[in-house]
Parts: structure tokens; C-alpha cells; sequence
């Protein structure tokens, strides 16, 4: 939300659009207050029409003005697909350049606390085939900031995936502005013996694995992707350089995830660097379940990034 | 029409329709549509009355003044000599080019999907030629000539068609995707409906550019022209924009060219109340129809909107009644619609229409108009020399233009690309 605002302050262009961004603050207070320092306009109340709003701020990046789009929950982008698809996506090419869509889509995603299937989704894995977008899925308060700051700022359209239960996380961040690159990956723990590459909320329990892994005598190094489109190749192809082991951690389904992506990225470019196949941790592809006990075991939880690791290690 | 299997559908009855929005008209005006209906139920003689009727810009605010839309077409010219010639030439360049879309298409010169707006040149003449360079335009797939109206010259947008690289969207758009930052034409849509959120983006730009920015003009807020079908009158995406333009009084009007016909789906089979115009008023705004064979009266209508929409006062939707006199696209054998329908169209075709105003009205010779054709003629065959003469997009094209900032391929602060994948790289953009 700093990030949001500070870029409010510094371009008069950047604007808000979604539901309930503007009185109400923001489903997950994200905009709280932005409302009252810049107007009705500039943090707009839009009625509940996704698809519309969408293709509004569309078409207000291409005359212009940089706005940023809330999905209330990401789950309802899905109505909005066809303007990020054809619209997002497309225009900047299929006009030969002349337009420009400098558009931040964003919202909370992600499997919640037993919000039932239709607000646990994840759409990092349907949007990734799109050609013309980037994608961002942010993890901590600083990086959510400086990712904000660097997704308003580009001339690209980005969606920026946030997480339900990421928002009440506190960390001293810095005083002085900074603005991180939407394009790389963030090393959390170096390491030697596997590289475990996740994102958003996933890092958490991977880093909640990793401790037990240390005690355990292994030393695994955890790299936050970050960048889910592209994906931050040379971070990764390093990492993998040195040891030759490769865990994927991710919340999306199996089926088309974005692991699947990274796996067979790692393939073509690091296929010798490998001395056994990748593994990859995802989600049950099961609509996410209301039951408390169920919904825990959609999700790759420490306890099975253990034992991957040990797999691998063997 | 045939009715769904054994059950007879007989098409609503219309009754005479008040043509307004917030106040009761003081004039009651006899929708066109009724020659439509006639046309369901597979009777033409009902037709003969409505062809004996004169008709005339059928507008809200029109209207009110008494005289004006009881009195027959023009004693007076509503337009200047100057405003005749650009309006004529105007349409006639739509209709040459269009022609000679065919022609290259079955040549084999252009490809894929091809939408022709024969028939239909009122409309985009009538709107577009009293619009600034600044105001927005935007379009469907059957875009070529909003753009031509627009003053994309016709060379980049035969160019466009025939795939080359100096075509106005470098070849990567084609026939459904006319772009044009120059002269504010915001697309080219190939998905219906999808291209009015677009608008109202561009709108409310206009808007926030003299709210927020401060930066306004003397002339008033940009205005956004939207331009789409029938078919697309059953969208949601059409009702979602009706419903925030009109909410945030946005300056954007809404054109619906209703040529009855959806690829082969009949207006009257595909919507429960056909009369579109209606619709305006159901989200708060005017609605208004219009003959849109007619470039004058849809002119009329224009201006007024246009106006309304400079001060402020938000959106206008705007039901063109028009045709088109070939099929949905090239490809379409256009087998459904009855000759008597074509039949009584073609006999409104607007640009003879204009044509013999003109004369009539003493404001050209025809020797005038016929150089003006050929000063057309000759535009269209340039083009087309241009078009066949110039380079197919080269290899290196292939990945440009997919991002603005090219770093969205996962490009370093050095330029190059951070990681080899020769699969990735190869013939790729430069940075």
C-alpha cells in the first residue's frame, strides 16, 4: 500500500480502478485512505462488472494514464480473461507498437483460510500462457513494495499476484525509496546441496522445512522466483550450476502450473547441470475443499518438503 | 422468416415509439423498425408504406424544435458546399476501397477474415468527419473504413490488409485490427463487444485528464466514439459500459449500426426487445435513432451527441439503422437475407442519395462529383500499387512489439537477453 501511494504521489497518471478500492478501503485494506488524499477518480469505485473495468483500464493505459486494476479476489480476473488475454496482452502488437497497455492488475489469490473453492484459486497458472504480460507474485512487505513501485512504473502490462494470508505480515522495511526489478528472482538462504525454488506464500513453509533440514545436516539453497513470466533464468541456472539438485515448491495445481513451465525451462536450457530429474511439489488438483483437514492436504505442507529433499539427496 | 420448428413466432408488433430519454417527447415519431418487422413475416407490402413516409432524423433533442422534424428533408441545405464534397468524397473512398478489398481478396492478394461496410458509409462518415484529430475512435472487425474516416491514409491501411510491413499496424494486426496512434483509432476488434470497454477507458481518460490533470481544452473533453453491431447489443460487456459512462458521465457515445443481421443471425430472433435505442434510457442516458442510410440525418444526430458529450453531460447512445449490401465477410455466402430486404436497401443507398441532394440543392455539378470519383479511384489504385510494392515483414519482426519494455522476455540491465535459450533467442527482437 506505501508502494501504491508513493507512486500516486510521484505520477499524477497512476490510478486505481475496482470494487470497494476507494470508501471501503480495499477488501484487504490494500487502498485504504488513498481514496480521501486523491479523490473519487483516482481511486475509482467501480460497480461489480470485472470484465468491463478490466478493458476500461485498458483502455485508459492506452490513452495515457497508468492505471492500476484490483480483482477484489484474483478468482474474479477470470472474468476479466478476455480483456487480459486479447486486450492486456495483445494490443501492444497487434497495433505494430503504437500502443502501449502500462497496466498493473492485482489482487489476493491463493488458498485462504478455508474460503471454499472459488476464492482459493490460483491464477498465476492460467494467465501465464498469455503473450504480452509479466507476472509477479510478491512474498514479503519489502518485496511487495518495491515489486508495486516496479509494476507501475513499467511500460508492460504485469499482474501482480499477491496472497490472502500474506497481508498481515510485518517487517522493517526501508525509509529510503527503492524499486526492486520485476524480472528477478530473490535468494533467501543460500546453500549447496538443492536448489528449492518457490513463491509467495510456499516460501514460507519451504523456509519452515528448512530448518529442519539444517538440523538435519542438509543445506538447501531457497530461491523466491518472484518472477512467475518471465522467469529469472540466470538466478536459477547458477543456482543449479552449483548443485546440481532441483526441488519446485508451488501452491498452483500440478496440471499446467507453473512448475511445469520451469521444469521443462530448466530442461532445455540446464538439462547437463542436472544429476537427477526435477522434483516438484504442487497442489492436489482438487477444487480447493472447505473442510479445514482437507483444504491442509491440498496444499504441499513442510513435513512433504522434507522428505523431497532427502529424496533427492540420497 | 421461418419460425423455430412447428411453432409460429410472429415478430412483436410495433407501436408507434416516443424517441427520448429523461422527458416525454412532444413529438411521437414512427420507428423505421416496423419495416423490419414487415420484412420477419415475409410480407413487402406493408414496406410500400413505410417507403411513401418521408423519413427523417427520428432525435431526442431534435425533436423538441416542432418544425423541424415535421418538415420534409431539407428545403434549406443543412449542410455547406465544402461540408458536401468532404462528406461525399468521404464516402465514396469507403466504398471504392471497399470494392477493391474484394477484388484483391479473391486475387488472392489478402487473406483470413475479411468484414466489408458496404452500404454502411453513412454512419462512419456521418460520425467520424465532425470529429478532431484528438477525439478517439474505436471499432469492430469490420473497421477499414472508421479508419479511412479517421484519416489513416488508404496505402497503410491496404498495406495492413495485404500483410505488409508498412501497413499502419506494421502487418501483425490485419483486416480486424486497424490501429492508428496518429489519428486516435483505438482498434480493430476482433470479439465483439469487447472493444467498448476499450472506449470507455479512453473516455474516462478524457475525463480525468480535466478533472485530475487539469489539462483542459477550450473546445471542451475529448469525446470517444464507439462503433458496433446488433449483435453486440446482447452483450454484457455493452450493458456493463452503458451503466459506467453513464454513472461517471463519461464523453463517450455509444453508435450501434444495426444492419439487422449478425452473420446469419436475425436482430429480431437473437433479441427479446429489438429496439435498441430503448436501451439508453433504461441506464439514464438519451437513446436516439436514426435513419443511417441517411448521412445527413445521422450527421444531425451526431453533432448533437457529440456536443453533449464536449460539455459534459455524458454519454449518448446512438441506433443507426443501416445495411450491409454484401455478406458479413468474404467468406460469407450470404444466403438468408431475402432479395426484397437487399432490394429495398439498395434503393436507399446513401451515397446516391447524397449524391442527388446535392444537385438538387445546387451545391455541385455532377461533372464535380464524377472528378471527385475518379480522384478516389485513382487513391484506391495507389494504394494498392503501394501495398503490392512494399516488403513482407521480415524474420527479426516476429518478437517485437510484444512488450513495450522488452525486459518483459527476461532481458538484462545490459541488454541482453540474462539467460541463452537458443530455443528463445532465435531471430529475436533487438533491445
Amino acid at each position: 500500500m506505501e508502494g501504491l501511494d508513493e507512486e500516486m504521489e510521484r505520477d499524477p497518471t497512476v490510478c486505481v480502478m475496482g470494487e470497494d478500492v476507494g470508501h471501503y478501503g480495499g477488501s484487504y485494506k490494500v487502498t485504504k485512505g488513498l481514496a480521501t488524499k486523491y479523490g473519487d477518480l483516482r481511486v475509482l469505485d467501480t460497480p461489480i462488472a470485472e470484465n468491463s473495468f478490466t478493458g476500461m483500464g485498458v483502455g485508459a493505459a492506452m490513452t495515457g494514464l497508468r492505471p492500476v486494476v484490483e480483482g477484489m479476489n484474483m478468482g474474479f480476473l477470470l472474468l476479466a480473461y478476455n480483456q487480459i488475454s486479447n486486450n492486456c496482452g495483445m494490443l501492444h502488437y497487434t497495433s505494430g507498437g503504437q500502443f502501449k497497455i502500462p497496466i498493473v492488475i492485482r489482487g489476493p489469490g491463493g488458498v485462504g483460510r478455508q474460503l471454499g473453492a472459488e476464492h482459493s484459486q490460483r491464477l498465476e497458472s492460467y494467465f501465464q500462457s498469455i503473450p504480452g504480460i509479466q507476472m509477479v507474485a510478491c512474498s514479503t512487505p519489502y518485496n511487495a513494495k518495491g515489486l508495486m513501485k516496479a509494476a507501475i512504473r513499467s511500460e508492460n502490462p504485469v499482474v501482480l499476484f499477491e496472497h490472502v494470508l500474506l497481508y498481515n505480515l510485518k517487517e522493517r522495511i526501508p525509509d529510503e525509496e527503492y524499486v526492486l526489478s520485476l524480472e528477478e528472482a530473490e535468494m533467501v538462504r543460500p546453500g549447496e546441496h538443492v536448489t528449492i525454488l518457490t513463491y509467495s506464500r510456499m516460501r514460507y513453509h519451504v523456509m519452515q522445512a528448512a530448518k529442519t533440514l539444517v538440523n538435519k545436516g542438509y543445506d538447501p539453497e531457497v530461491i523466491d522466483i518472484r518472477s512467475l513470466k518471465p522467469f529469472d533464468l540466470h538466478t536459477i541456472g547458477n543456482s543449479i550450476k552449483k548443485t546440481h539438485r532441483v526441488l519446485i515448491v508451488e501452491e498452483c495445481m500440478r496440471t499446467g502450473g507453473i512448475g511445469a513451465s520451469l521444469r521443462a525451462a530448466i530442461i532445455d536450457n540446464f538439462w547437463d547441470y542436472l544429476d537427477g530429474p526435477i522434483m516438484c511439489l504442487s497442489s492436489q488438483d482438487v477444487p480447493t475443499p472447505y473442510a479445514g483437514t482437507l483444504e491442509d492436504w491440498t496444499v504441499v505442507q513442510p513435513a512433504q518438503i522434507v522428505a523431497a529433499v532427502e529424496q533427492l539427496c540420497k | 422468416m421461418a419460425a423455430f420448428s412447428a411453432v409460429k413466432i410472429s415478430p412483436p408488433q410495433f407501436t408507434p415509439v416516443r424517441s427520448t430519454s429523461q422527458r416525454p417527447a412532444s413529438t411521437p415519431v414512427q420507428s423505421i423498425h416496423s419495416s423490419s418487422a414487415a420484412f420477419s413475416s415475409g410480407s413487402f407490402a406493408s414496406s410500400k408504406s413505410v417507403l411513401s413516409r418521408p423519413l427523417f432524423a427520428v432525435s431526442a433533442v431534435v425533436s423538441s424544435d416542432k418544425t423541424k422534424s415535421r418538415s420534409a428533408p431539407a428545403s434549406h441545405p443543412a449542410v455547406t458546399r465544402e461540408e458536401a464534397l468532404e462528406l461525399y468524397e468521404d464516402m465514396v473512398l469507403g466504398r471504392s476501397f471497399e470494392d477493391m478489398c474484394a477484388q484483391m481478396y479473391y486475387r488472392g492478394k489478402m487473406f483470413g477474415f475479411v468484414h466489408l461496410y458496404n452500404g454502411q458509409e453513412a454512419v462512419s462518415t456521418g460520425f467520424i468527419k465532425l470529429l478532431n484529430q484528438a477525439d478517439k475512435v474505436i471499432s469492430t472487425y469490420r473497421d477499414h473504413v472508421h479508419a479511412l474516416s479517421k484519416g489513416v491514409p488508404a496505402r497503410e491501411v491496404m498495406a495492413e490488409l495485404f500483410g505488409k510491413s508498412t501497413g499502419c499496424c506494421r502487418g501483425q494486426g490485419g483486416s480486424m485490427h486497424m490501429f492508428s496512434a496518429a489519428h486516435n483509432l483505438l482498434g480493430g476488434f476482433a470479439f465483439i463487444g469487447e472493444g467498448i470497454p476499450v472506449a470507455t477507458g479512453a473516455a474516462f481518460s478524457a475525463k480525468y485528464n480535466h478533472e485530475v490533470l487539469k489539462q483542459s481544452k477550450p473546445e471542451g473533453l475529448d469525446v470517444t466514439c464507439a462503433f458496433f453491431g446488433d449483435g453486440t447489443c446482447n452483450n454484457g460487456q455493452f450493458f456493463e459500459c452503458l451503466n459506467m459512462a453513464q454513472l461517471w458521465k463519461l464523453p463517450i457515445i455509444f453508435v450501434v449500426e444495426n444492419n439487422l443481421w449478425a452473420i446469419g443471425m436475425s436482430h429480431l430472433r437473437a433479441t427479446s426487445d429489438p429496439e435498441i435505442w430503448k436501451k439508453g434510457p433504461a441506464f439514464g442516458m438519451p437513446g436516439v435513432h436514426v435513419d443511417g442510410m441517411d448521412v445527413l440525418k445521422v450527421r444531425e444526430v451526431a453533432n448533437e451527441a457529440i456536443a453533449r458529450a464536449r460539455r459534459g453531460e455524458g454519454p449518448t447512445l446512438v441506433e443507426c439503422e443501416t445495411y450491409r449490401f454484401r455478406g458479413h465477410s468474404l467468406a460469407d455466402p450470404d444466403e438468408l437475407r431475402k432479395a426484397e430486404e437487399k432490394a429495398h436497401f439498395a434503393a436507399r443507398d446513401p451515397i446516391p442519395a447524397l449524391k442527388k441532394y446535392i444537385i438538387e440543392q445546387g451545391l455541385a455539378s455532377e461533372s464535380e462529383l464524377k472528378s471527385i470519383d475518379k480522384k478516389v479511384d485513382d487513391l484506391v489504385e495507389e494504394a494498392v500499387e503501394f501495398a503490392d510494392a512494399s516488403p513482407h515483414p521480415p524474420r527479426s519482426q516476429l518478437l517485437e512489439n510484444v512488450f513495450a519494455d522488452p525486459k518483459g522476455f527476461g532481458i538484462g540491465p545490459d541488454g541482453k537477453y540474462r539467460c541463452e535459450d537458443p530455443l528463445f533467442t532465435q531471430g529475436t527482437a533487438q533491445v
